[in-house]
Protein backbone atom coordinates (compact mmCIF):
# COMPACT_ATOMS: atom_id res chain seq x y z
CA UNK A 1 0.00 0.00 0.00
CA UNK A 2 1.02 3.40 -0.70
CA UNK A 3 1.63 5.85 2.06
CA UNK A 4 -0.11 8.62 -0.64
CA UNK A 5 -3.75 6.61 0.68
CA UNK A 6 -3.03 7.97 3.79
CA UNK A 7 -1.98 11.26 3.05
CA UNK A 8 -5.58 12.74 2.47
CA UNK A 9 -6.73 11.87 5.48
CA UNK A 10 -4.40 13.48 7.38
CA UNK A 11 -6.33 16.75 7.57
CA UNK A 12 -9.53 15.24 9.58
CA UNK A 13 -6.97 12.97 11.38
CA UNK A 14 -5.79 16.00 12.59
CA UNK A 15 -9.36 17.96 13.64
CA UNK A 16 -10.55 15.38 15.53
CA UNK A 17 -6.87 14.88 17.39
CA UNK A 18 -7.35 18.32 18.43
CA UNK A 19 -10.74 17.87 19.68
CA UNK A 20 -9.78 15.07 21.40
CA UNK A 21 -6.18 15.90 23.18
CA UNK A 22 -7.35 19.52 23.34
CA UNK A 23 -3.52 21.28 22.76
CA UNK A 24 -1.86 21.65 19.08
CA UNK A 25 0.91 19.98 19.65
CA UNK A 26 -0.21 16.75 21.69
CA UNK A 27 -2.69 16.42 18.82
CA UNK A 28 -0.10 16.42 16.11
CA UNK A 29 2.09 14.08 18.12
CA UNK A 30 -1.08 11.66 18.56
CA UNK A 31 -1.20 12.04 14.34
CA UNK A 32 2.29 11.31 13.97
CA UNK A 33 2.28 8.58 16.17
CA UNK A 34 -0.85 6.72 14.53
CA UNK A 35 0.91 8.00 10.88
CA UNK A 36 3.69 5.59 11.89
CA UNK A 37 2.01 2.78 13.43
CA UNK A 38 -0.43 2.86 10.35
CA UNK A 39 2.88 2.19 8.02
CA UNK A 40 4.24 -0.22 9.94
CA UNK A 41 0.69 -2.02 10.25
CA UNK A 42 0.28 -1.42 6.18
CA UNK A 43 0.39 -5.37 5.95
CA UNK A 44 -2.20 -5.93 8.35
CA UNK A 45 -4.62 -3.08 6.17
CA UNK A 46 -7.26 -5.33 3.91
CA UNK A 47 -9.31 -3.29 1.27
CA UNK A 48 -11.89 -1.50 2.68
CA UNK A 49 -12.35 1.45 4.44
CA UNK A 50 -9.27 2.88 4.90
CA UNK A 51 -11.10 6.19 7.09
CA UNK A 52 -12.21 3.50 9.53
CA UNK A 53 -9.00 1.85 10.10
CA UNK A 54 -6.95 4.44 10.47
CA UNK A 55 -9.24 5.85 13.12
CA UNK A 56 -9.20 2.47 14.91
CA UNK A 57 -5.00 3.05 14.69
CA UNK A 58 -5.64 6.69 16.37
CA UNK A 59 -7.95 5.13 18.84
CA UNK A 60 -5.23 2.48 20.18
CA UNK A 61 -2.44 4.79 20.35
CA UNK A 62 -5.01 7.62 21.97
CA UNK A 63 -5.78 4.45 24.70
CA UNK A 64 -1.95 3.79 24.95
CA UNK A 65 -1.32 7.34 25.53
CA UNK A 66 -3.71 7.79 28.14
CA UNK A 67 -2.44 4.45 29.98
CA UNK A 68 1.42 6.25 29.72
CA UNK A 69 1.39 9.48 30.59
CA UNK A 70 -2.76 10.64 31.07
CA UNK A 71 -2.31 13.50 27.94
CA UNK A 72 -5.69 14.67 28.67
CA UNK A 73 -6.79 15.01 32.32
CA UNK A 74 -10.40 13.64 32.83
CA UNK A 75 -12.40 15.02 35.53
CA UNK A 76 -14.84 12.69 36.36
CA UNK A 77 -18.27 13.92 37.17
CA UNK A 78 -20.44 11.98 40.06
CA UNK A 79 -24.23 11.79 38.16
CA UNK A 80 -25.61 13.35 41.17
CA UNK A 81 -23.99 16.62 40.88
CA UNK A 82 -25.70 17.07 37.74
CA UNK A 83 -29.01 19.46 38.68
CA UNK A 84 -32.19 19.26 37.21
CA UNK A 85 -32.67 20.61 33.29
CA UNK A 86 -32.83 24.33 32.92
CA UNK A 87 -33.91 25.48 29.57
CA UNK A 88 -31.54 24.24 27.01
CA UNK A 89 -28.62 26.99 25.50
CA UNK A 90 -28.55 26.16 21.89
CA UNK A 91 -25.51 28.29 21.26
CA UNK A 92 -23.39 25.76 22.81
CA UNK A 93 -20.03 27.35 22.12
CA UNK A 94 -20.34 30.33 23.69
CA UNK A 95 -18.93 28.60 26.67
CA UNK A 96 -15.36 27.41 26.46
CA UNK A 97 -16.28 23.55 24.12
CA UNK A 98 -12.42 22.46 24.39
CA UNK A 99 -12.68 22.10 28.14
CA UNK A 100 -16.04 20.79 28.07
CA UNK A 101 -15.20 17.79 26.15
CA UNK A 102 -12.31 17.55 28.03
CA UNK A 103 -14.47 16.81 31.30
CA UNK A 104 -15.78 13.93 29.25
CA UNK A 105 -15.11 10.52 29.85
CA UNK A 106 -12.06 9.84 27.15
CA UNK A 107 -14.31 6.85 25.87
CA UNK A 108 -17.54 9.33 25.42
CA UNK A 109 -15.50 12.17 23.90
CA UNK A 110 -14.51 9.40 21.51
CA UNK A 111 -17.55 8.51 20.38
CA UNK A 112 -19.51 12.19 20.12
CA UNK A 113 -16.62 13.61 18.53
CA UNK A 114 -16.48 11.01 15.65
CA UNK A 115 -20.20 11.00 14.82
CA UNK A 116 -20.98 14.64 15.86
CA UNK A 117 -17.47 16.05 14.07
CA UNK A 118 -16.32 13.38 12.11
CA UNK A 119 -19.75 12.35 10.77
CA UNK A 120 -19.18 8.92 10.93
CA UNK A 121 -21.73 6.32 10.95
CA UNK A 122 -22.66 4.16 14.07
CA UNK A 123 -21.18 1.17 12.14
CA UNK A 124 -17.99 2.65 11.18
CA UNK A 125 -17.59 4.14 15.39
CA UNK A 126 -18.22 0.94 16.41
CA UNK A 127 -15.65 -0.75 13.70
CA UNK A 128 -13.18 1.94 14.35
CA UNK A 129 -13.36 1.80 18.39
CA UNK A 130 -13.89 -1.96 18.81
CA UNK A 131 -17.16 -1.70 20.40
CA UNK A 132 -20.28 -3.21 19.59
CA UNK A 133 -23.26 -0.56 18.30
CA UNK A 134 -25.17 -0.65 21.82
CA UNK A 135 -22.17 0.74 23.14
CA UNK A 136 -21.89 3.64 20.19
CA UNK A 137 -25.04 4.53 20.78
CA UNK A 138 -24.98 4.69 25.10
CA UNK A 139 -21.62 6.55 25.08
CA UNK A 140 -23.07 8.89 22.34
CA UNK A 141 -26.21 9.80 24.19
CA UNK A 142 -24.55 9.96 27.51
CA UNK A 143 -21.96 11.87 26.46
CA UNK A 144 -23.88 14.19 24.13
CA UNK A 145 -26.03 15.25 27.34
CA UNK A 146 -22.90 15.67 29.45
CA UNK A 147 -21.73 18.05 26.98
CA UNK A 148 -25.39 19.89 26.75
CA UNK A 149 -25.05 19.94 30.25
CA UNK A 150 -21.78 21.25 30.95
CA UNK A 151 -22.56 23.92 28.14
CA UNK A 152 -24.97 24.73 29.85
CA UNK A 153 -23.43 25.46 32.64
CA UNK A 154 -25.44 22.97 34.78
CA UNK A 155 -22.45 21.00 35.93
CA UNK A 156 -19.22 23.58 36.33
CA UNK A 157 -16.30 21.92 34.23
CA UNK A 158 -14.47 21.30 37.41
CA UNK A 159 -16.83 18.67 38.86
CA UNK A 160 -18.77 20.48 41.18
CA UNK A 161 -21.91 21.71 41.29
CA UNK A 162 -23.14 25.48 40.26
CA UNK A 163 -25.07 27.23 43.08
CA UNK A 164 -27.16 29.39 41.82
CA UNK B 1 -36.37 16.66 26.67
CA UNK B 2 -38.53 15.93 23.52
CA UNK B 3 -36.85 13.66 20.48
CA UNK B 4 -37.31 17.45 18.42
CA UNK B 5 -35.31 19.11 21.59
CA UNK B 6 -32.85 16.56 21.35
CA UNK B 7 -32.37 16.75 17.87
CA UNK B 8 -32.15 20.52 18.01
CA UNK B 9 -29.50 20.30 20.80
CA UNK B 10 -27.27 17.80 18.88
CA UNK B 11 -27.53 19.47 15.53
CA UNK B 12 -26.24 22.38 18.16
CA UNK B 13 -23.54 20.59 19.25
CA UNK B 14 -22.55 19.20 16.10
CA UNK B 15 -22.28 23.24 14.48
CA UNK B 16 -20.31 24.32 17.46
CA UNK B 17 -18.05 21.56 17.29
CA UNK B 18 -17.70 22.16 13.28
CA UNK B 19 -17.11 26.15 14.09
CA UNK B 20 -14.68 25.58 16.51
CA UNK B 21 -12.21 22.70 15.08
CA UNK B 22 -12.74 22.87 11.35
CA UNK B 23 -10.03 25.35 11.31
CA UNK B 24 -7.84 22.67 11.75
CA UNK B 25 -8.75 21.10 8.18
CA UNK B 26 -7.05 23.75 6.31
CA UNK B 27 -3.93 24.72 8.82
CA UNK B 28 -0.94 23.23 6.67
CA UNK B 29 0.12 19.85 7.24
CA UNK B 30 3.35 20.18 9.42
CA UNK B 31 6.61 19.07 7.47
CA UNK B 32 6.84 16.15 9.52
CA UNK B 33 3.91 14.17 8.43
CA UNK B 34 5.12 13.52 5.06
CA UNK B 35 8.77 13.94 5.56
CA UNK B 36 9.36 10.79 7.31
CA UNK B 37 11.60 10.33 9.52
CA UNK B 38 14.57 7.68 8.71
CA UNK B 39 12.33 4.81 10.96
CA UNK B 40 9.22 4.50 8.98
CA UNK B 41 11.35 5.87 5.68
CA UNK B 42 12.38 2.51 6.23
CA UNK B 43 9.01 1.01 6.52
CA UNK B 44 7.73 1.97 3.65
CA UNK B 45 10.82 1.47 1.70
CA UNK B 46 9.90 -2.32 2.45
CA UNK B 47 6.60 -1.50 1.85
CA UNK B 48 6.71 -0.39 -1.34
CA UNK B 49 9.45 -3.39 -2.32
CA UNK B 50 6.86 -6.06 -1.28
CA UNK B 51 4.25 -4.01 -3.21
CA UNK B 52 6.48 -4.35 -6.67
CA UNK B 53 7.42 -7.87 -5.83
CA UNK B 54 3.22 -8.56 -5.70
CA UNK B 55 2.63 -6.19 -8.64
CA UNK B 56 5.18 -7.79 -11.04
CA UNK B 57 4.34 -11.20 -9.40
CA UNK B 58 0.77 -10.64 -10.37
CA UNK B 59 1.13 -8.75 -13.62
CA UNK B 60 3.35 -10.77 -15.06
CA UNK B 61 1.68 -13.90 -15.84
CA UNK B 62 -1.65 -11.94 -16.33
CA UNK B 63 0.24 -9.72 -19.03
CA UNK B 64 2.74 -12.39 -21.08
CA UNK B 65 3.33 -9.82 -24.09
CA UNK B 66 4.46 -6.71 -21.84
CA UNK B 67 8.20 -6.48 -22.15
CA UNK B 68 9.60 -7.48 -18.55
CA UNK B 69 9.63 -5.50 -15.39
CA UNK B 70 12.95 -4.56 -14.50
CA UNK B 71 13.80 -6.41 -10.74
CA UNK B 72 16.33 -4.27 -9.42
CA UNK B 73 15.45 -6.01 -5.85
CA UNK B 74 16.42 -9.31 -7.24
CA UNK B 75 20.07 -10.24 -5.58
CA UNK B 76 22.95 -9.41 -8.03
CA UNK B 77 24.77 -11.93 -9.40
CA UNK B 78 28.03 -11.81 -7.42
CA UNK B 79 26.10 -11.91 -4.15
CA UNK B 80 24.27 -14.78 -5.39
CA UNK B 81 27.54 -16.11 -6.37
CA UNK B 82 29.12 -15.60 -3.12
CA UNK B 83 26.61 -16.81 -0.91
CA UNK B 84 26.35 -20.30 -2.51
CA UNK B 85 30.15 -20.01 -2.10
CA UNK B 86 29.98 -19.62 1.47
CA UNK B 87 27.80 -22.56 1.51
CA UNK B 88 29.45 -25.19 -0.46
CA UNK B 89 32.74 -24.37 -0.10
CA UNK B 90 33.42 -25.30 3.47
CA UNK B 91 31.81 -28.57 3.09
CA UNK B 92 34.59 -31.58 3.56
CA UNK B 93 32.25 -34.58 2.62
CA UNK B 94 30.36 -33.61 0.25
CA UNK B 95 31.09 -30.14 -1.25
CA UNK B 96 30.50 -31.22 -4.62
CA UNK B 97 27.49 -33.62 -6.05
CA UNK B 98 29.49 -35.02 -9.07
CA UNK B 99 33.07 -35.65 -8.73
CA UNK B 100 35.02 -34.11 -11.37
CA UNK B 101 36.04 -37.91 -12.22
CA UNK B 102 32.71 -37.61 -13.83
CA UNK B 103 33.35 -35.00 -15.88
CA UNK B 104 32.04 -35.83 -18.94
CA UNK B 105 28.57 -36.73 -17.59
CA UNK B 106 28.68 -33.20 -15.11
CA UNK B 107 29.18 -31.32 -17.97
CA UNK B 108 26.47 -33.01 -19.98
CA UNK B 109 24.21 -33.12 -17.26
CA UNK B 110 24.66 -29.82 -16.18
CA UNK B 111 24.40 -28.06 -19.70
CA UNK B 112 21.31 -30.17 -19.52
CA UNK B 113 19.77 -28.36 -16.80
CA UNK B 114 20.88 -24.52 -17.48
CA UNK B 115 20.22 -25.38 -21.37
CA UNK B 116 22.98 -24.14 -22.16
CA UNK B 117 26.34 -25.77 -23.77
CA UNK B 118 28.90 -25.40 -21.10
CA UNK B 119 32.35 -25.13 -20.60
CA UNK B 120 34.46 -26.50 -17.96
CA UNK B 121 37.97 -24.49 -17.67
CA UNK B 122 41.10 -25.95 -16.69
CA UNK B 123 42.49 -24.21 -14.14
CA UNK B 124 45.61 -26.29 -13.60
CA UNK B 125 48.44 -24.18 -15.09
CA UNK B 126 46.61 -21.67 -11.86
CA UNK B 127 47.28 -23.89 -9.25
CA UNK B 128 43.53 -25.14 -8.78
CA UNK B 129 42.38 -28.78 -9.76
CA UNK B 130 38.36 -29.40 -10.85
CA UNK B 131 36.88 -30.78 -7.29
CA UNK B 132 33.32 -31.63 -9.19
CA UNK B 133 30.20 -29.75 -9.81
CA UNK B 134 26.42 -28.91 -8.11
CA UNK B 135 22.86 -28.27 -9.72
CA UNK B 136 21.78 -24.98 -7.04
CA UNK B 137 18.44 -23.19 -7.97
CA UNK B 138 18.22 -19.21 -8.82
CA UNK B 139 16.04 -16.90 -10.47
CA UNK B 140 16.24 -18.13 -13.60
CA UNK B 141 15.94 -21.77 -12.37
CA UNK B 142 19.12 -23.89 -12.81
CA UNK B 143 22.65 -22.97 -12.03
CA UNK B 144 25.93 -25.08 -12.00
CA UNK B 145 28.43 -24.45 -9.59
CA UNK B 146 32.03 -25.87 -10.03
CA UNK B 147 34.55 -25.66 -7.54
CA UNK B 148 38.01 -25.94 -7.67
CA UNK B 149 40.69 -26.22 -5.20
CA UNK B 150 44.38 -25.52 -4.73
CA UNK B 151 47.08 -27.65 -3.11
CA UNK B 152 46.89 -26.09 -0.11
CA UNK B 153 43.14 -26.73 0.53
CA UNK B 154 41.78 -23.32 -0.91
CA UNK B 155 38.81 -23.50 -2.61
CA UNK B 156 37.54 -21.26 -5.70
CA UNK B 157 33.93 -21.25 -7.09
CA UNK B 158 32.40 -21.03 -10.66
CA UNK B 159 28.80 -20.11 -10.11
CA UNK B 160 26.85 -19.80 -14.02
CA UNK B 161 23.39 -19.08 -14.54
CA UNK B 162 21.62 -17.47 -17.32
CA UNK B 163 21.09 -14.19 -16.19
CA UNK B 164 17.91 -12.66 -15.43
CA UNK B 165 15.75 -9.86 -17.23
CA UNK B 166 17.19 -7.14 -15.21
CA UNK B 167 20.70 -7.70 -15.26
CA UNK B 168 22.85 -5.81 -17.81
CA UNK B 169 25.34 -7.00 -19.68
CA UNK B 170 28.89 -6.01 -17.98
CA UNK B 171 32.39 -6.67 -18.96
CA UNK B 172 34.57 -8.52 -16.11
CA UNK B 173 33.75 -6.95 -12.63
CA UNK B 174 34.89 -7.27 -8.90
CA UNK B 175 32.74 -7.20 -5.62
CA UNK B 176 32.88 -8.55 -2.31
CA UNK B 177 30.07 -9.91 0.10
CA UNK B 178 30.97 -11.19 3.13
CA UNK B 179 34.58 -11.70 3.10
CA UNK B 180 34.55 -13.57 -0.48
CA UNK B 181 36.18 -12.08 -3.89
CA UNK B 182 34.23 -12.23 -6.53
CA UNK B 183 34.55 -11.46 -10.43
CA UNK B 184 31.77 -11.72 -12.48
CA UNK B 185 30.70 -10.67 -15.74
CA UNK B 186 27.47 -11.05 -17.96
CA UNK B 187 26.89 -12.36 -21.38
CA UNK B 188 23.79 -12.21 -23.81
CA UNK B 189 23.22 -15.83 -22.95
CA UNK B 190 25.21 -16.89 -19.56
CA UNK B 191 26.16 -15.11 -16.52
CA UNK B 192 29.97 -16.49 -14.56
CA UNK B 193 30.90 -15.07 -11.51
CA UNK B 194 34.26 -16.85 -9.64
CA UNK B 195 34.09 -16.40 -5.86
CA UNK B 196 37.01 -17.70 -3.75
CA UNK B 197 38.41 -16.00 -0.35
CA UNK B 198 41.62 -15.27 -1.62
CA UNK B 199 43.49 -12.07 -2.46
CA UNK B 200 41.93 -9.99 -5.40
CA UNK B 201 45.37 -10.05 -7.37
CA UNK B 202 45.19 -14.18 -6.81
CA UNK B 203 41.38 -14.25 -7.75
CA UNK B 204 41.70 -11.53 -10.98
CA UNK B 205 44.77 -14.03 -12.63
CA UNK B 206 42.15 -17.47 -12.11
CA UNK B 207 39.15 -15.12 -13.58
CA UNK B 208 41.03 -13.93 -16.18
CA UNK B 209 42.02 -17.46 -17.39
CA UNK B 210 38.55 -18.82 -16.78
CA UNK B 211 37.30 -15.77 -18.74
CA UNK B 212 39.98 -16.53 -21.91
CA UNK B 213 38.80 -20.02 -21.98
CA UNK B 214 34.78 -19.63 -21.63
CA UNK B 215 34.90 -16.52 -23.96
CA UNK B 216 37.29 -17.07 -26.97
Amino acid sequence: MDYNLIVPFIPNLRRYARALVGDRDGADDLVQDTLERAVRKFHLWRPGDLRAWLFSIMHNVFVNQLKARKIAPHVEIDENMIAAPVPTVTSVDVIDLQRSLLVLAPEQREVVLLIALEDMSYADVSRALGIPIGTVMSRLSRGREKLRKLMAGEVSRSGLRVVQ
Amino acid sequence: MTEEEDRIEYAAQNAALHRKFDGVLTEPIPARMYMKRPMWLEYARAASLVAVGLAVGLALPMMRKAPPAPVAYETPLPIRAARAHLVYSPEVRHPVEVDAKDQDHLVKWLSKRLGLPLKVPVLTTEGFELLGGRLLPGPEGAVAQFMYQDGTGKRLTLYVTRPHAGEQVTAFRFAQDDGVSVFYWIDKDCGYALSGEVDKTTLARVASAVYKQIEP
